[in-house]
Protein backbone atom coordinates (compact mmCIF):
# COMPACT_ATOMS: atom_id res chain seq x y z
CA UNK A 1 0.00 0.00 0.00
CA UNK A 2 1.67 3.36 -0.94
CA UNK A 3 2.04 5.87 1.52
CA UNK A 4 1.45 9.24 1.30
CA UNK A 5 3.98 11.39 -0.74
CA UNK A 6 4.51 13.80 2.84
CA UNK A 7 4.85 11.12 4.73
CA UNK A 8 7.76 9.02 2.24
CA UNK A 9 11.04 8.80 3.75
CA UNK A 10 13.71 9.30 1.17
CA UNK A 11 16.09 6.73 3.07
CA UNK A 12 14.81 3.97 4.94
CA UNK A 13 16.77 1.75 7.35
CA UNK A 14 14.42 -0.77 8.57
CA UNK A 15 15.93 -3.48 11.24
CA UNK A 16 19.15 -3.35 9.04
CA UNK A 17 21.80 -5.89 10.48
CA UNK A 18 25.11 -6.40 8.87
CA UNK A 19 27.70 -8.92 9.93
CA UNK A 20 30.99 -9.73 9.06
CA UNK A 21 31.25 -13.95 10.54
CA UNK A 22 30.81 -13.44 14.33
CA UNK A 23 31.65 -9.39 14.28
CA UNK A 24 27.99 -7.80 14.36
CA UNK A 25 28.64 -4.10 12.80
CA UNK A 26 24.79 -3.07 12.62
CA UNK A 27 22.69 -4.64 14.80
CA UNK A 28 18.98 -3.80 13.78
CA UNK A 29 19.31 -0.28 12.83
CA UNK A 30 16.19 2.01 11.64
CA UNK A 31 16.12 4.90 10.67
CA UNK A 32 14.60 7.33 7.97
CA UNK A 33 15.54 10.26 6.30
CA UNK A 34 13.34 12.73 5.19
CA UNK A 35 14.05 14.14 1.49
CA UNK A 36 16.39 17.25 1.09
CA UNK A 37 17.41 16.34 4.95
CA UNK A 38 21.32 17.17 5.42
CA UNK A 39 21.99 13.99 8.07
CA UNK A 40 25.13 14.22 10.08
CA UNK A 41 26.29 10.68 11.07
CA UNK A 42 28.60 10.51 14.22
CA UNK A 43 29.70 8.14 16.66
CA UNK A 44 33.03 6.18 17.93
CA UNK A 45 35.30 4.95 15.33
CA UNK A 46 33.89 1.25 14.51
CA UNK A 47 30.43 1.85 15.49
CA UNK A 48 28.88 1.23 12.13
CA UNK A 49 28.94 4.52 10.63
CA UNK A 50 30.95 4.31 7.28
CA UNK A 51 28.98 0.74 6.93
CA UNK A 52 25.49 2.57 7.05
CA UNK A 53 27.12 4.23 3.58
CA UNK A 54 28.46 1.38 2.03
CA UNK A 55 25.08 -0.64 2.64
CA UNK A 56 23.69 1.99 0.54
CA UNK A 57 25.99 2.81 -1.89
CA UNK A 58 25.81 -1.30 -2.83
CA UNK A 59 29.34 -1.79 -2.09
CA UNK A 60 28.31 -4.14 0.60
CA UNK A 61 25.02 -6.50 0.98
CA UNK A 62 22.96 -6.58 4.08
CA UNK A 63 23.29 -9.25 6.42
CA UNK A 64 19.44 -8.61 7.45
CA UNK A 65 16.57 -6.31 6.82
CA UNK A 66 15.46 -3.90 4.69
CA UNK A 67 17.11 -0.54 2.91
CA UNK A 68 14.89 1.59 0.59
CA UNK A 69 14.90 4.36 -1.54
CA UNK A 70 11.89 6.17 -2.23
CA UNK A 71 9.80 3.41 -0.76
CA UNK A 72 11.41 1.31 -3.36
CA UNK A 73 13.43 -1.79 -1.33
CA UNK A 74 17.10 -0.91 -2.11
CA UNK A 75 19.25 -4.63 -2.59
CA UNK A 76 16.11 -6.86 -2.83
CA UNK A 77 13.12 -6.80 -5.17
CA UNK A 78 9.77 -8.06 -5.44
CA UNK A 79 9.54 -11.51 -6.41
CA UNK A 80 6.87 -14.07 -5.90
CA UNK A 81 4.93 -11.66 -3.67
CA UNK A 82 7.72 -11.65 -1.27
CA UNK A 83 11.02 -9.79 -1.50
CA UNK A 84 14.28 -11.56 -3.35
CA UNK A 85 17.86 -10.15 -3.16
CA UNK A 86 18.21 -7.97 -5.87
CA UNK A 87 19.77 -8.79 -9.11
CA UNK A 88 22.77 -6.64 -11.27
CA UNK A 89 19.75 -4.56 -13.25
CA UNK A 90 17.95 -3.91 -10.30
CA UNK A 91 20.55 -2.42 -8.66
CA UNK A 92 22.12 -0.41 -11.10
CA UNK A 93 19.03 1.41 -11.71
CA UNK A 94 18.69 1.94 -7.87
CA UNK A 95 22.46 2.97 -8.00
CA UNK A 96 21.40 5.81 -10.38
CA UNK A 97 19.59 7.99 -7.77
CA UNK A 98 22.88 7.83 -5.08
CA UNK A 99 26.45 8.89 -5.31
CA UNK A 100 29.20 8.99 -3.20
CA UNK A 101 32.37 10.66 -2.09
CA UNK A 102 35.15 8.84 -0.23
CA UNK A 103 37.70 9.47 2.61
CA UNK A 104 40.55 8.48 0.10
CA UNK A 105 38.41 10.47 -3.15
CA UNK A 106 39.51 7.39 -5.46
CA UNK A 107 39.53 9.52 -7.95
CA UNK A 108 40.65 7.92 -11.32
CA UNK A 109 44.70 8.46 -11.63
CA UNK A 110 44.71 8.20 -15.23
CA UNK A 111 41.85 10.89 -15.94
CA UNK A 112 42.21 14.45 -15.58
CA UNK A 113 39.74 16.18 -13.37
CA UNK A 114 37.07 16.66 -16.45
CA UNK A 115 37.50 13.75 -17.82
CA UNK A 116 36.34 12.27 -13.93
CA UNK A 117 33.96 14.23 -14.38
CA UNK A 118 32.60 13.12 -17.72
CA UNK A 119 33.18 9.23 -17.65
CA UNK A 120 30.07 8.35 -15.92
CA UNK A 121 27.48 11.18 -17.59
CA UNK A 122 28.81 9.31 -21.01
CA UNK A 123 29.04 6.17 -20.46
CA UNK A 124 26.41 5.55 -17.95
CA UNK A 125 24.14 8.53 -18.15
CA UNK A 126 24.15 8.32 -22.48
CA UNK A 127 24.83 12.17 -22.48
CA UNK A 128 26.93 13.09 -25.21
CA UNK A 129 30.31 14.75 -24.98
CA UNK A 130 29.37 18.27 -25.35
CA UNK A 131 27.07 18.39 -22.65
CA UNK A 132 28.87 16.27 -20.40
CA UNK A 133 31.83 18.76 -20.50
CA UNK A 134 29.74 21.52 -20.07
CA UNK A 135 27.84 20.59 -17.39
CA UNK A 136 31.20 19.25 -15.57
CA UNK A 137 32.61 22.85 -16.09
CA UNK A 138 29.99 24.01 -14.36
CA UNK A 139 30.52 21.95 -11.41
CA UNK A 140 34.48 22.30 -11.55
CA UNK A 141 33.58 26.06 -10.96
CA UNK A 142 31.09 25.44 -8.84
CA UNK A 143 33.79 23.60 -6.61
CA UNK A 144 36.33 26.09 -7.81
CA UNK A 145 38.38 24.47 -9.84
CA UNK A 146 37.66 25.95 -13.49
CA UNK A 147 41.17 26.29 -13.95
CA UNK A 148 42.30 22.89 -12.84
CA UNK A 149 40.01 20.72 -15.13
CA UNK A 150 42.77 19.45 -17.39
CA UNK A 151 44.69 18.18 -14.44
CA UNK A 152 45.33 14.65 -13.22
CA UNK A 153 44.86 13.90 -10.18
CA UNK A 154 48.40 13.20 -9.33
CA UNK A 155 49.10 17.32 -9.64
CA UNK A 156 46.12 18.17 -7.25
CA UNK A 157 46.31 18.80 -3.26
CA UNK A 158 43.96 16.67 -1.65
CA UNK A 159 41.41 19.60 -0.67
CA UNK A 160 41.48 20.04 -4.93
CA UNK A 161 40.95 16.17 -4.90
CA UNK A 162 37.81 16.12 -2.86
CA UNK A 163 36.45 18.66 -4.79
CA UNK A 164 36.69 17.31 -7.99
CA UNK A 165 35.49 14.05 -6.62
CA UNK A 166 32.43 16.30 -5.06
CA UNK A 167 31.66 17.68 -8.50
CA UNK A 168 32.19 14.09 -10.29
CA UNK A 169 29.33 12.77 -7.88
CA UNK A 170 27.38 15.41 -8.49
CA UNK A 171 27.81 15.30 -12.29
CA UNK A 172 25.43 12.03 -12.27
CA UNK A 173 22.50 13.46 -10.90
CA UNK A 174 22.11 12.10 -7.80
CA UNK A 175 19.48 12.54 -5.47
CA UNK A 176 21.02 11.05 -2.32
CA UNK A 177 24.41 11.66 -1.73
CA UNK A 178 26.48 10.39 0.93
CA UNK A 179 29.94 11.47 2.36
CA UNK A 180 31.83 8.81 4.14
CA UNK A 181 34.49 11.10 6.18
CA UNK A 182 35.46 13.62 3.40
CA UNK A 183 37.53 15.40 5.39
CA UNK A 184 39.49 13.01 7.30
CA UNK A 185 42.04 12.44 4.76
CA UNK A 186 42.75 16.40 4.55
CA UNK A 187 45.75 18.69 5.68
CA UNK A 188 44.29 20.95 8.48
CA UNK A 189 43.96 24.03 6.59
CA UNK A 190 42.40 22.21 3.81
CA UNK A 191 39.33 21.22 5.07
CA UNK A 192 37.70 24.18 5.07
CA UNK A 193 37.92 24.62 1.30
CA UNK A 194 35.85 21.23 1.40
CA UNK A 195 33.36 21.96 4.13
CA UNK A 196 32.41 25.77 2.06
CA UNK A 197 31.64 23.21 -0.88
CA UNK A 198 29.41 20.80 0.64
CA UNK A 199 27.65 23.86 2.85
CA UNK A 200 24.33 24.36 0.98
CA UNK A 201 24.88 21.97 -1.10
CA UNK A 202 21.24 19.55 -0.38
CA UNK A 203 19.37 23.19 -1.29
CA UNK A 204 21.31 24.28 -3.89
CA UNK A 205 20.96 20.98 -5.91
CA UNK A 206 17.93 18.90 -4.37
CA UNK A 207 20.14 16.34 -2.44
CA UNK A 208 19.02 14.11 0.36
CA UNK A 209 22.63 14.30 2.10
CA UNK A 210 24.42 11.38 4.73
CA UNK A 211 27.02 12.47 5.93
CA UNK A 212 29.66 10.60 8.47
CA UNK A 213 31.77 12.91 9.44
CA UNK A 214 34.00 13.81 12.72
CA UNK A 215 33.89 17.67 12.35
CA UNK A 216 32.00 18.03 15.31
CA UNK A 217 31.45 22.07 14.40
CA UNK A 218 30.44 21.58 11.03
CA UNK A 219 27.65 19.03 11.74
CA UNK A 220 26.33 21.14 14.35
CA UNK A 221 26.55 24.30 12.18
CA UNK A 222 25.02 22.97 8.73
CA UNK A 223 22.78 19.57 9.91
CA UNK A 224 19.19 19.38 10.16
CA UNK A 225 19.63 16.19 12.08
CA UNK A 226 22.44 14.51 13.72
CA UNK A 227 22.46 10.74 14.53
CA UNK A 228 24.59 9.01 16.93
CA UNK A 229 25.48 5.69 16.43
CA UNK A 230 26.89 3.31 19.16
CA UNK A 231 27.54 -0.41 18.74
CA UNK A 232 25.63 -0.35 15.34
CA UNK A 233 22.41 1.19 16.41
CA UNK A 234 21.16 4.72 16.84
CA UNK A 235 22.05 5.29 19.92
CA UNK A 236 20.38 9.38 19.88
CA UNK A 237 18.86 11.11 17.07
CA UNK A 238 17.68 14.43 17.05
CA UNK A 239 18.15 18.26 16.24
CA UNK A 240 22.25 19.58 15.63
CA UNK A 241 21.36 22.03 18.96
CA UNK A 242 19.75 19.23 21.09
CA UNK A 243 22.57 16.35 20.22
CA UNK A 244 25.16 18.49 21.20
CA UNK A 245 23.69 21.14 23.61
CA UNK A 246 21.77 18.89 25.61
CA UNK A 247 21.73 14.97 24.77
CA UNK A 248 19.54 13.14 26.61
CA UNK A 249 22.15 10.02 26.04
CA UNK A 250 24.67 9.54 28.51
CA UNK A 251 26.94 7.65 26.05
CA UNK A 252 26.35 10.45 23.59
CA UNK A 253 27.47 12.91 26.45
CA UNK A 254 30.53 10.66 27.12
CA UNK A 255 31.46 11.07 23.39
CA UNK A 256 31.20 14.51 23.02
CA UNK A 257 33.04 15.27 26.07
CA UNK A 258 36.07 12.76 24.91
CA UNK A 259 35.67 14.39 21.28
CA UNK A 260 35.47 17.80 22.29
CA UNK A 261 38.15 17.94 24.82
CA UNK A 262 40.39 16.36 22.06
CA UNK A 263 39.84 19.00 19.30
CA UNK B 1 94.57 -21.67 -32.38
CA UNK B 2 91.67 -19.97 -33.56
CA UNK B 3 90.41 -20.50 -37.00
CA UNK B 4 87.69 -17.71 -37.81
CA UNK B 5 86.94 -17.01 -41.69
CA UNK B 6 85.51 -14.11 -42.70
CA UNK B 7 84.16 -14.90 -46.04
CA UNK B 8 82.51 -18.25 -44.58
CA UNK B 9 81.19 -15.36 -42.09
CA UNK B 10 79.79 -13.43 -45.00
CA UNK B 11 79.00 -16.58 -46.95
CA UNK B 12 76.15 -17.54 -44.52
CA UNK B 13 75.01 -14.72 -42.71
CA UNK B 14 72.25 -13.88 -46.00
CA UNK B 15 70.95 -17.26 -44.40
CA UNK B 16 71.70 -16.27 -41.10
CA UNK B 17 69.45 -13.24 -41.48
CA UNK B 18 66.85 -14.89 -43.68
CA UNK B 19 65.93 -16.97 -40.66
CA UNK B 20 66.23 -13.99 -38.03
CA UNK B 21 63.01 -12.61 -40.21
CA UNK B 22 61.75 -16.28 -39.16
CA UNK B 23 62.74 -15.99 -35.47
CA UNK B 24 61.24 -12.85 -35.23
CA UNK B 25 58.30 -13.99 -36.44
CA UNK B 26 58.22 -16.61 -34.10
CA UNK B 27 57.88 -14.74 -31.40
CA UNK B 28 55.83 -12.41 -32.47
CA UNK B 29 53.24 -14.92 -33.38
CA UNK B 30 53.66 -16.20 -30.32
CA UNK B 31 53.68 -13.57 -28.32
CA UNK B 32 50.50 -11.81 -30.13
CA UNK B 33 49.01 -15.42 -28.94
CA UNK B 34 50.39 -15.33 -25.09
CA UNK B 35 49.06 -11.36 -24.74
CA UNK B 36 45.39 -12.72 -25.67
CA UNK B 37 45.04 -15.90 -24.21
CA UNK B 38 47.26 -15.02 -20.83
CA UNK B 39 44.26 -11.86 -20.66
CA UNK B 40 41.68 -14.62 -21.06
CA UNK B 41 43.40 -16.54 -18.30
CA UNK B 42 43.52 -13.83 -16.10
CA UNK B 43 39.96 -12.75 -16.43
CA UNK B 44 39.03 -16.32 -16.13
CA UNK B 45 40.68 -16.68 -12.54
CA UNK B 46 38.53 -13.43 -11.71
CA UNK B 47 35.29 -14.54 -12.48
CA UNK B 48 31.88 -15.37 -10.03
CA UNK B 49 31.95 -19.18 -11.33
CA UNK B 50 33.89 -21.41 -9.33
CA UNK B 51 34.27 -23.87 -12.29
CA UNK B 52 35.88 -21.72 -15.01
CA UNK B 53 38.07 -19.85 -11.88
CA UNK B 54 39.46 -23.48 -11.05
CA UNK B 55 39.76 -24.92 -14.94
CA UNK B 56 41.99 -21.41 -15.49
CA UNK B 57 44.39 -21.67 -12.16
CA UNK B 58 44.66 -25.52 -13.00
CA UNK B 59 45.71 -24.91 -16.48
CA UNK B 60 48.27 -21.88 -15.62
CA UNK B 61 49.76 -24.31 -13.03
CA UNK B 62 50.56 -27.29 -15.11
CA UNK B 63 51.94 -25.15 -17.92
CA UNK B 64 54.06 -23.61 -15.63
CA UNK B 65 54.99 -26.53 -13.89
CA UNK B 66 56.39 -28.70 -17.29
CA UNK B 67 58.92 -27.58 -19.38
CA UNK B 68 58.30 -25.83 -22.82
CA UNK B 69 60.08 -28.52 -24.80
CA UNK B 70 58.39 -30.97 -23.85
CA UNK B 71 55.21 -28.93 -24.57
CA UNK B 72 56.16 -28.47 -27.97
CA UNK B 73 57.27 -32.03 -28.67
CA UNK B 74 53.78 -32.83 -26.63
CA UNK B 75 51.95 -30.71 -29.51
CA UNK B 76 53.46 -31.67 -32.59
CA UNK B 77 54.23 -35.23 -31.66
CA UNK B 78 51.55 -36.82 -29.40
CA UNK B 79 48.42 -34.51 -30.91
CA UNK B 80 48.21 -36.07 -33.97
CA UNK B 81 47.22 -39.64 -31.69
CA UNK B 82 44.34 -37.78 -31.35
CA UNK B 83 43.56 -36.74 -34.81
CA UNK B 84 44.95 -33.31 -34.81
CA UNK B 85 47.60 -32.57 -37.35
CA UNK B 86 49.67 -29.89 -37.08
CA UNK B 87 52.38 -28.21 -39.20
CA UNK B 88 55.43 -27.09 -37.34
CA UNK B 89 55.11 -23.61 -37.27
CA UNK B 90 51.22 -24.00 -36.06
CA UNK B 91 52.36 -26.57 -33.15
CA UNK B 92 55.07 -24.14 -32.40
CA UNK B 93 53.14 -21.43 -31.84
CA UNK B 94 50.31 -23.16 -29.84
CA UNK B 95 52.77 -24.52 -27.53
CA UNK B 96 55.02 -21.29 -26.74
CA UNK B 97 51.99 -19.01 -26.83
CA UNK B 98 50.16 -21.13 -24.43
CA UNK B 99 53.25 -21.63 -22.01
CA UNK B 100 53.74 -17.37 -22.30
CA UNK B 101 50.42 -17.26 -21.62
CA UNK B 102 50.06 -19.04 -18.24
CA UNK B 103 53.56 -16.44 -17.54
CA UNK B 104 51.54 -13.78 -18.62
CA UNK B 105 48.64 -14.32 -16.46
CA UNK B 106 50.36 -14.07 -13.88
CA UNK B 107 51.69 -10.54 -14.67
CA UNK B 108 48.40 -9.37 -15.44
CA UNK B 109 46.86 -10.56 -12.38
CA UNK B 110 49.56 -8.77 -10.62
CA UNK B 111 48.59 -5.77 -12.15
CA UNK B 112 45.18 -6.06 -11.89
CA UNK B 113 45.54 -6.70 -8.19
CA UNK B 114 47.93 -3.51 -7.64
CA UNK B 115 44.75 -1.30 -8.62
CA UNK B 116 43.49 -0.28 -4.95
CA UNK B 117 40.13 -1.18 -3.91
CA UNK B 118 38.60 2.26 -4.22
CA UNK B 119 38.90 2.43 -7.84
CA UNK B 120 36.41 -0.42 -7.87
CA UNK B 121 34.14 1.25 -5.49
CA UNK B 122 34.27 4.33 -7.04
CA UNK B 123 32.94 2.44 -10.67
CA UNK B 124 30.60 1.04 -8.35
CA UNK B 125 29.27 4.45 -6.84
CA UNK B 126 29.45 5.86 -10.71
CA UNK B 127 27.45 2.70 -11.74
CA UNK B 128 29.61 1.82 -14.10
CA UNK B 129 28.80 -1.67 -15.78
CA UNK B 130 31.43 -4.43 -15.37
CA UNK B 131 32.88 -4.20 -18.80
CA UNK B 132 33.29 -0.49 -18.51
CA UNK B 133 35.13 -1.07 -14.96
CA UNK B 134 37.53 -3.41 -16.64
CA UNK B 135 38.52 -1.43 -19.87
CA UNK B 136 38.31 2.02 -19.22
CA UNK B 137 39.22 2.26 -15.51
CA UNK B 138 40.90 -0.90 -14.07
CA UNK B 139 42.84 -2.28 -16.75
CA UNK B 140 44.66 1.20 -17.64
CA UNK B 141 46.06 1.64 -14.37
CA UNK B 142 46.82 -2.19 -14.38
CA UNK B 143 48.39 -2.18 -17.37
CA UNK B 144 51.68 0.14 -16.11
CA UNK B 145 52.49 -1.83 -13.27
CA UNK B 146 52.10 -5.29 -15.65
CA UNK B 147 54.70 -3.76 -18.61
CA UNK B 148 58.13 -4.56 -16.89
CA UNK B 149 56.70 -8.24 -16.32
CA UNK B 150 55.21 -8.17 -20.25
CA UNK B 151 58.27 -6.43 -21.34
CA UNK B 152 60.89 -9.11 -19.47
CA UNK B 153 58.61 -12.10 -21.16
CA UNK B 154 58.79 -10.23 -24.69
CA UNK B 155 62.96 -11.23 -24.91
CA UNK B 156 62.08 -14.10 -23.13
CA UNK B 157 60.07 -15.82 -25.74
CA UNK B 158 62.24 -14.28 -28.21
CA UNK B 159 65.47 -16.43 -26.22
CA UNK B 160 63.15 -19.32 -26.40
CA UNK B 161 62.43 -19.46 -30.03
CA UNK B 162 65.30 -21.47 -30.58
CA UNK B 163 63.07 -24.35 -29.13
CA UNK B 164 60.95 -24.66 -32.19
CA UNK B 165 63.96 -25.85 -34.18
CA UNK B 166 63.52 -29.41 -32.01
CA UNK B 167 60.21 -29.86 -34.46
CA UNK B 168 62.21 -28.01 -37.39
CA UNK B 169 60.77 -25.09 -37.68
CA UNK B 170 63.44 -23.03 -39.67
CA UNK B 171 64.09 -20.46 -37.00
CA UNK B 172 67.77 -19.21 -36.42
CA UNK B 173 68.97 -22.17 -34.33
CA UNK B 174 67.63 -24.90 -37.02
CA UNK B 175 69.22 -22.60 -39.88
CA UNK B 176 72.54 -22.38 -37.81
CA UNK B 177 72.30 -26.32 -37.29
CA UNK B 178 72.32 -27.31 -40.83
CA UNK B 179 74.93 -25.00 -41.47
CA UNK B 180 76.65 -26.62 -39.26
CA UNK B 181 75.79 -29.93 -40.37
CA UNK B 182 76.70 -29.01 -43.81
CA UNK B 183 79.88 -27.73 -43.60
CA UNK B 184 80.74 -28.97 -40.20
CA UNK B 185 82.14 -25.10 -39.08
CA UNK B 186 80.28 -24.11 -35.95
CA UNK B 187 82.55 -21.14 -34.79
CA UNK B 188 81.21 -18.46 -36.99
CA UNK B 189 77.76 -19.82 -37.53
CA UNK B 190 77.30 -20.04 -33.68
CA UNK B 191 78.79 -16.62 -32.96
CA UNK B 192 76.75 -14.70 -35.66
CA UNK B 193 73.58 -16.45 -33.99
CA UNK B 194 75.00 -15.22 -30.91
CA UNK B 195 75.45 -11.69 -31.91
CA UNK B 196 72.09 -11.56 -33.76
CA UNK B 197 70.62 -12.18 -30.64
CA UNK B 198 72.27 -9.79 -28.71
CA UNK B 199 71.90 -7.20 -31.30
CA UNK B 200 67.88 -7.60 -30.82
CA UNK B 201 67.34 -8.18 -27.59
CA UNK B 202 69.51 -4.67 -26.14
CA UNK B 203 67.55 -2.29 -27.81
CA UNK B 204 64.33 -4.11 -27.15
CA UNK B 205 64.81 -3.60 -23.69
CA UNK B 206 65.80 -0.17 -23.86
CA UNK B 207 63.05 0.30 -26.20
CA UNK B 208 60.28 -1.36 -23.66
CA UNK B 209 61.85 0.86 -20.60
CA UNK B 210 61.82 3.82 -22.69
CA UNK B 211 57.82 3.11 -23.60
CA UNK B 212 57.33 1.91 -19.72
CA UNK B 213 58.24 5.32 -18.86
CA UNK B 214 55.82 7.04 -21.55
CA UNK B 215 52.94 5.07 -20.97
CA UNK B 216 52.95 6.29 -16.78
CA UNK B 217 53.29 9.70 -18.35
CA UNK B 218 50.52 9.84 -20.38
CA UNK B 219 48.41 7.84 -18.18
CA UNK B 220 48.99 10.85 -15.89
CA UNK B 221 50.58 8.03 -13.47
CA UNK B 222 53.50 10.32 -12.91
CA UNK B 223 54.04 13.51 -13.49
Amino acid sequence: MPEPIAAQPKVRLDRVTKRYGDLVVLDQLSMDVAPNEMISIIGPSGSGKTTILRLLMTLEQVTDGIISIDGEPLTHMPKNGGLAPANRAHLRRMRTKIGMCFQHFNLFPHMTALQNCIEGPIQVLGMSKVEATARAMDLLAMVGLEEKAGEHPVRLSGGQKQRVAIARALAMRPEVLLLDEVTSALDPEVIGEVLQVIRGLNKKYDLTILMVTHQMGFAKEISDRVVFIYEGKVEEAGAPDQIFGDPTSERTRQFLSAVLEAG
Amino acid sequence: MLDWRWDFAFEVLPRLLLATLNTLMAAGLGYGIALVVGLVFALAQRTRYRLVTAIARESVEFIRSTPLVLQIFFVFYVFPQFGIRLSPWTAGMIAIGLHYASYLSEVYRGGLESVPRGQWEACTALNLGTARTYFRIIVPQALPPALPGMGNYLVGIFKDTPMLSVIGVAELMHTANAIGSESYRFLETYTMVGLLFLLISLPAAAGLRAFEAWVRRAFGLSR
